[in-house]
Order: C-alpha cells, then sequence, then structure tokens
C-alpha cells in the first residue's frame, strides 16, 4: 500500500495537472489544418505551374491565413501574461520547441499571403495597381514553383512542431514519444485533404485529394499503432500513460471519437467514394475533421493526467 | 562556482510545515499558492507501516525540462548557484514549465507568470539561509554548495543513504532526502 498526503493544493496543478484547457487543443488541431494546406497547396502548385487547371491552391492560402489567425488567437487566450507576448520575439531558444512554433508562425504569414496574392483571379487583383503587378510576378511558373517549396516546407515545419510541442515536454510520459510529431503531421495533412477535397471543383483534382487522404488516414492509423506500442513497450511510467488509452479513462475517447468516427468511418465512406459507388458528400470531410480535433483534445487532455510515478 | 541544492533529513522532518510559513511570509506567496509543501507517504501493510515525511520544492534540476522548453529564456539558470530562477518581465505565460515540471514544483502567479522556489536566493546571496532552512525547529534542512566537497550537504550525501524524488524523470535534481 502506498498512501501520499500533500499540504500542497495549486490551482492548475493539483490533484492532477490541468494547465491546458480548450485553447491549446483548438491551436493544435487549426495549425495542423493550416499546415496540411500548406503542403497540400504548395504541391499543386508546383503541379501545375502554369495555372492552367481551376486549382483549390488558388483559395486554400486565404482559408489558412483566417485558420491561422483563429489558432493564434486561441493560443493568445491561453496565456497568462498576455501583454508580454512579444517576448516570444526578442530572442530565439533553440532548445524550446514553442520558440521554434513562434519563429515558423512568423514565416507562415508572408508565404500564405503571397501565395494567396498569386492565386487571385486577376481582374481582382488588377482592380489595384501594384497588387496586380505582384501578383503577375508570382505567377510566373518558376516564382509558382518557389513559393510552392517554401509552402512545402513551412507546412512540413508547422506540423511537425505541434507534435513536438508536446513531446519535448519530458514530465508528461504519454507525451514522451517520438511518433507525436509525425502523427500529428500526417494528422494535419489528412484535415488539410479532406478540407481541400471536400471544397475542390476540378473532379481529377478532387479525386486526387481524396485518394491522398485516404493513404493519409492510413499512415495515421499506423503511426497511432506506433503511438501505443512504443509507450507500453517502454519504461512503466509510458506503459501505465498508454494503459490511460487502453483501458483506462481516455479509451472511450480515443478509439470511438478519434479511430473510430475519426479515421475508420469516414477512411470507409472515402474508400467507396474513391471507387466511385457512392457520390461526394460533406459527411466524410467533416468527420476526418472532427476526429482530427478529437485527436488533439485527448492527447492533450490524457497526457496532462499522466505522471511519473 | 556554487552549485547550491539541499539535503533534508526525513528522520529528523515532523512535519510541521514552519518551512512552509516561512516561504510564504518571506516570498509574499499569495494565497492557495505554495512554493514548498509537506508530503505524507505511508507504505507497508498493516502492522508494518511506514511513514515517510518529505518537504518538498523545485530541485532546482541540473538537467531542468523547465529552461528547455521556456520560448523567451525568462525559465533561466541562475549564474550565482546554479539556481533555476523565473524572470517574470520575461515570462508570458505559456504554462509550458508549469507543464514539463515532473513535480508539480511550479504554478502560475495570479499576476500571470510562473512562480516557484528561487531557494530564497535574495537571502542566500547576503550571506543569508533560505527561509525555509532557517526556521526548521528539528534543523532538518541543510542548505550549501554540491560542488565543494568540504560542504555540510556534501558530506552529508556522502555518509548518509539518501533518495531522490522521481529519479526515473532523469532531471537529476538537487533536494536530497536522508533516509
Amino acid at each position: 500500500m502506498l498512501e501520499l498526503l500533500t499540504t500542497r493544493n495549486n490551482p492548475m496543478i493539483d490533484p492532477v495537472l490541468h494547465v491546458w484547457g480548450w485553447e491549446i487543443p483548438v491551436y493544435l488541431f487549426l495549425g495542423g489544418w493550416v499546415a496540411g494546406a500548406m503542403v497540400l497547396s504548395g504541391w499543386l502548385m508546383r503541379r501545375d505551374p502554369d495555372g492552367a487547371r481551376p486549382s483549390v491552391w488558388r483559395l486554400l492560402p486565404w482559408v489558412g491565413l483566417v485558420l491561422i489567425s483563429l489558432g493564434m488567437g486561441a493560443l493568445f487566450l491561453d496565456l497568462e501574461h498576455k501583454l508580454y507576448v512579444w517576448r516570444m520575439y526578442t530572442t530565439f531558444q533553440p532548445t524550446s520547441p514553442m520558440s521554434w512554433g513562434g519563429w515558423i508562425l512568423i514565416g507562415v504569414y508572408p508565404v500564405l499571403l503571397l501565395a494567396g496574392i498569386a492565386g487571385m483571379p486577376p481582374p481582382l487583383a488588377e482592380a489595384w495597381a501594384p497588387l496586380g503587378a505582384l501578383a503577375r510576378r508570382l505567377r510566373q511558373p518558376d516564382a509558382l514553383r518557389l513559393l510552392g517549396l517554401a509552402s512545402i516546407v513551412l507546412g512540413v515545419g508547422l506540423g511537425i512542431y505541434t507534435g513536438i510541442l508536446l513531446s519535448s515536454l519530458g514530465a508528461r510520459p504519454l507525451w514522451a514519444s517520438g511518433a507525436l510529431g509525425p502523427l500529428f503531421l500526417v494528422s494535419g495533412l489528412s484535415t488539410g485533404a479532406a478540407f481541400a477535397h471536400m471544397i475542390a471543383r476540378d473532379p481529377a483534382e478532387q479525386s486526387v485529394l481524396l485518394r491522398s487522404d485516404n493513404l493519409f488516414l492510413v499512415t495515421e492509423l499506423g503511426l497511432i499503432a506506433l503511438f501505443l506500442i512504443g509507450l507500453a513497450s517502454a519504461g512503466a511510467a509510458q506503459g501505465q500513460a498508454a494503459g490511460m488509452l487502453l483501458g483506462g479513462p481516455y479509451t472511450a475517447p480515443f478509439w470511438v471519437l478519434v479511430v473510430g468516427i475519426g479515421i475508420l468511418l469516414p477512411l470507409s465512406i472515402q474508400l467507396l467514394m474513391a471507387t466511385h459507388r457512392i457520390g461526394h458528400t460533406l459527411v466524410a470531410p467533416v468527420l476526418v475533421m472532427a476526429g482530427g480535433l478529437a485527436l488533439r483534445f485527448v492527447i492533450v487532455a490524457a497526457g496532462q493526467a499522466s505522471t511519473w510515478p | 562556482m556554487a552549485r547550491f541544492g539541499m539535503v533534508i533529513d526525513t528522520r529528523k522532518c515532523v512535519g510541521c510545515m514552519d518551512c512552509v510559513v516561512a516561504c510564504k511570509t518571506e516570498n509574499d506567496v499569495p494565497d492557495g499558492h505554495c512554493r514548498d509543501w509537506i508530503a505524507k507517504r505511508v507504505e507497508g501493510r498493516m502492522p508494518d507501516l511506514r511513514l515517510t515525511i518529505t518537504s518538498e520544492r523545485c530541485n532546482h534540476c541540473d538537467r531542468p525540462p523547465c529552461v528547455t522548453c521556456c520560448p523567451t529564456g525568462a525559465s533561466h539558470v541562475h549564474d550565482y548557484g546554479k539556481v533555476v530562477l523565473v524572470d517574470h518581465g520575461k515570462c508570458i505565460g505559456c504554462k509550458a514549465c508549469v507543464a514539463s515540471c515532473p513535480y508539480g514544483a511550479r504554478f502560475m502567479h495570479p499576476e500571470g507568470y510562473a512562480d516557484k522556489c528561487t531557494f530564497c536566493i535574495h537571502r542566500v546571496e547576503k550571506g543569508e539561509q533560505p527561509a525555509c532552512v532557517e526556521v526548521c525547529p528539528t534543523r532538518c534542512m541543510t542548505f550549501g554548495d554540491l560542488d565543494d566537497p568540504e560542504s555540510e550537504v556534501s558530506r552529508l550525501i556522502a555518509t548518509h543513504r539518501h533518495f531522490v524524488l522521481k529519479p526515473d524523470a532523469g532531471t537529476k535534481p538537487r533536494v536530497f532526502y536522508l533516509e
């Protein structure tokens, strides 16, 4: 028997850590979504630098700007010392993933903005001469290829950082896994692909995005398996943490909301969509996005509750 | 260069909480929060029970995860004594350091910055002892330089069986408990 009594009762720390509420999972979800959108729009941009098709990449950067702003808004709401937020940008701390993330976000904004301008309908861009001139320069195939590459690189960085942000906090055994970075990246890619094929107009592009999303969802399943196997086969603390998702208090939300409703169900629907047995509907992509959000909520909450013995 | 640490003799600690009160008074710790606290662990099976009382606080780890995760450098290792401190003016209140501490030693001050034990560095720099050490009625706490082999803390660690909290977390804590 071990009974522990403590006189400590600090807010947000006791009885279990709960420093992060809805804001951080929402930010991680939106950040992942934008990361996925950037990688996909960068790829589509490079695939069709002549701009011959009515590609969805023209819209994704604008959606990304809105989403990342909402995400950063959530992040700002989470800060306890809000007036000091500018301190993030007076330094670079190489050991802190949060510092990396802050600077990556600084790079994300201009790339999204330039990509958005490049994709603007010419009559709209030409309404203001300097904007029209910039749009014409950005629409050059070489510029588009470069912009696409920058979009992919920053998207991958943004997606991975949202996972590493958690896994670098060594005090929480559930987060002590190198698989979290790739898992959050692939989840972001699947969210981005789901949204993109939901709004895509070109049937050929819609089909490519749909098949990509299916690939991302299968990869996500594999990474979830690796994440759980890695934890369960590590030390006692990580094993205990894995138990929270394998029979413990977070089992139902994880397996029902994240894996069942968020991956397996939409994957089944999208496999049927890909083979043209059923038509495109909003159901599958909305479920994928809901699953991505649920993944962040479950991992953030369960991770905070996990502790070293 | 000194590397401060603390040795607490669990055989002498009676859990009177004088250290907790002294810390709150000395450091003006806000109501409902504490920088140090008393933990009582009861282990074994009736009738063979063992009670261990520990006065706990920030461990001023040699590998402090709260410092490496801080995005602004607010959490830092102080030059004097390698004590882990928070620069309130740099802290944005992101709470990453709170989440990264396996000991739950940090909390958010109502004014918005992360707060925790400082080993009373403002007293130590003047040649005084930390407040908790100063007031302990059983003299169970010893504070000093772990890098000085002649210091009392080094002698106690070298000559007594001791343990640290959560060694598996890999943070190399600098608060040692004699058993």
